[in-house]
């Protein structure tokens, strides 16, 4: 499957094992024929995870990672891309139904937005909310003070 | 549906041109603080009538940020926080983690501590579908499972407190294998406790699968498909009892299960009843794995050669175990120092929530407690 994959595709991708674990860098512009082809053409049929991990330092600050296993071949594969901050991505929920919360909590927690979603808004986190929390310059301490004074009425949440 | 013009005709009025109140659609707000939702989920309903047309869920409202927190503690230090996510297995929590950086550090636990670890692993599953089986039957209008499950989880809850002194969030793994040797008479007591459950699994179904109002209430309720459960992502006895055969515990064996024989129960209707047919099936199996388990405990170390202070390699991994929720999956990215750069949980409850919509469609309010019921959430993993 990688051959065929690296074939099609080439310098826009790498695959890669990490402890016995098979994943692939793919290039942004790859992402949506990727997965596409991951789901029609090699059985991918159940989206795992979607997730993201942020580098600030880097120029391309955000990996998002893709985890996703095949019933039919009883085989698990993460494919990841780099992206720069405030870059979108296509969404995944016409591939996998189950994507929709998965895409609202990368948006949450990280402020990636996904084209194409039916219904991109926050999801832990209550609306209004500012910050996401789960990129590395928000603080463990941190909240939305202005949120809470108004919403809990109380002064400070910690 | 009667027209609401024609239930006000008997009444001396004129006729409103545009009836006051549009009965035919109306939208209902159910919970966050609502009995039957198990915790603090908030439904909003869409209904005509009795009959659900679609749902909404709100969650976060148990929201503590654990995924940050475990980017601010070093490997150890995170372990018992994801005991407080599904609170109701926290051993299998503790299962998933540890395994997971094990793999990160390249160690695996000696022989005996993969032996109690499913030994812990398995009661776990049952005393968490004792608690769905008894909490779901209360939904539903059954009072009774639910004193005679919560007597018997006690049994369970007894065997943890004497192993690592606490009941429910038990943090009874550490990284490596087990911080405890087991205590004088653990195997004695667990073979007492299988002998003492085998005839509770019947008791239970004998109060319920041939109750009438039990399968008037559970049959061809909230059904999901097959493909609609892959296509959802959802997992666990949900999966199952929609005829999908696949359980982690035998599609990439993790622990020591190979070494254990036991069935894969499955569904045919996917609907509620099959589901708690599935679960019950499951606490037997649990029994059987139990029961190898003990029998075959080897003697040996307990701990695998770890460093004090832990700093695995820089990689990332994802592993995944079979919670008695569904996949619950571990996503650690390591920058080589000792906290981890990123730790990602994959909760089973959250995405098998996901699928409440589909299976309410079509169907009376009432049966919306059943779904969730039996759906088998909990709010601490969904919200994290």
């Amino acid at each position: 499957m990688v051959a065929k994959l690296k074939g099609n595709y080439g310098s826009g991708m790498e695959a890669l094992t990490y402890a016995g674990q098979n994943y692939m860098v793919v290039d942004r512009s790859l992402i949506p024929e990727i997965l596409q082809v991951l789901r029609n053409e090699e059985q991918f049929d159940y989206c795992v995870d979607i997730t993201a991990v942020h580098y600030p330092a880097r120029e391309k600050q955000f990996d998002v990672i893709w985890v996703l296993y095949s019933f039919a071949r009883n085989e698990r594969i993460r494919v990841k891309t780099q992206i720069v901050d405030g870059a979108t991505l296509p969404s995944s929920v016409p591939i996998w139904t189950g994507a929709n919360w998965l895409e609202r909590e990368v948006y949450d927690m990280f402020g990636i937005k996904f084209d194409g979603h039916p219904d991109m808004k926050r999801i832990l986190l209550p609306e209004g909310w500012k910050g996401h929390p789960l990129r590395k310059d928000y603080g463990i301490l941190q909240q939305d003070n202005e949120w809470v004074q108004i919403n809990l009425g109380i002064e400070s949440g910690q | 549906m009667t027209d609401p013009n024609s239930s006000l005709s008997h009444l001396d009025l004129e006729t409103p041109e545009k009836p006051f109140l549009d009965a035919n659609e109306l939208v209902i707000n159910m919970g966050p603080q609502h009995p039957a939702t198990h915790g603090v989920l908030r439904v909003i309903l869409r209904l005509d009538g009795e009959k659900v047309l679609g749902l909404e869920c709100v969650i976060g409202y148990l929201h503590r940020g654990v995924e940050k927190i475990g980017e601010h503690r070093t490997y150890t230090m995170f372990n018992p926080y994801v005991d407080r996510m599904d609170y109701v297995a926290a051993v299998s929590n503790g299962l998933g983690y540890c395994e997971t950086v094990e793999k990160l550090l390249n160690v695996e636990a000696p022989p005996r501590a993969q032996h109690v670890r499913v030994i812990l692993t398995e009661l776990n599953r049952i005393a968490s579908h004792q608690l769905w089986l008894g909490t779901h039957a209360l939904d539903i209008g059954a009072i009774t499972p639910l004193f005679y499950t919560f007597r018997d989880r006690e049994e369970i809850l007894k065997i943890y407190e004497k192993y690592c002194g606490a009941r429910l969030t038990t943090h009874a793994f550490r990284i490596g294998g087990l911080q405890y040797e087991t205590y004088t008479g653990f195997e004695k007591e667990v073979k007492n406790f299988l002998t003492f459950f085998r005839p509770k699994i019947d008791e239970y179904e004998e109060l319920l699968t041939t109750n009438r109002i039990w399968v008037e209430r559970t049959k061809n309720v909230g059904i999901i498909s097959a493909a609609d459960c892959i296509a959802f992502g959802v997992t666990g006895p949900v999966l199952r009892a929609s005829g999908v055969k696949w359980d982690l515990r035998k599609a990439q064996p993790y622990a020591n299960y190979k070494n254990f024989e036991f069935d894969i129960p499955i569904g045919e209707n996917g609907d509620t009843y099959d589901r708690y047919l599935v679960r019950m099936a499951e606490m037997r199996q649990s029994v059987r794995i139990i029961e190898q388990a003990v029998n075959a405990l080897p003697e040996g170390p307990i701990m695998a050669k770890v460093p004090k202070v832990m700093k695995p390699p820089a990689g990332e991994v994802y592993h995944s175990i079979e919670a008695p929720k569904g996949e619950l999956g571990y996503f650690i990215v390591s920058d080589g120092s000792t906290q981890p750069y990123r730790v990602r949980v994959r909760p089973p409850s959250f995405v098998n929530l996901q699928a409440l919509d589909v299976m309410c469609r079509g169907q009376l309010v009432a049966d919306v407690i059943a779904v969730i019921g039996t759906l088998d959430i909990v709010l601490g993993e969904v919200d994290r």
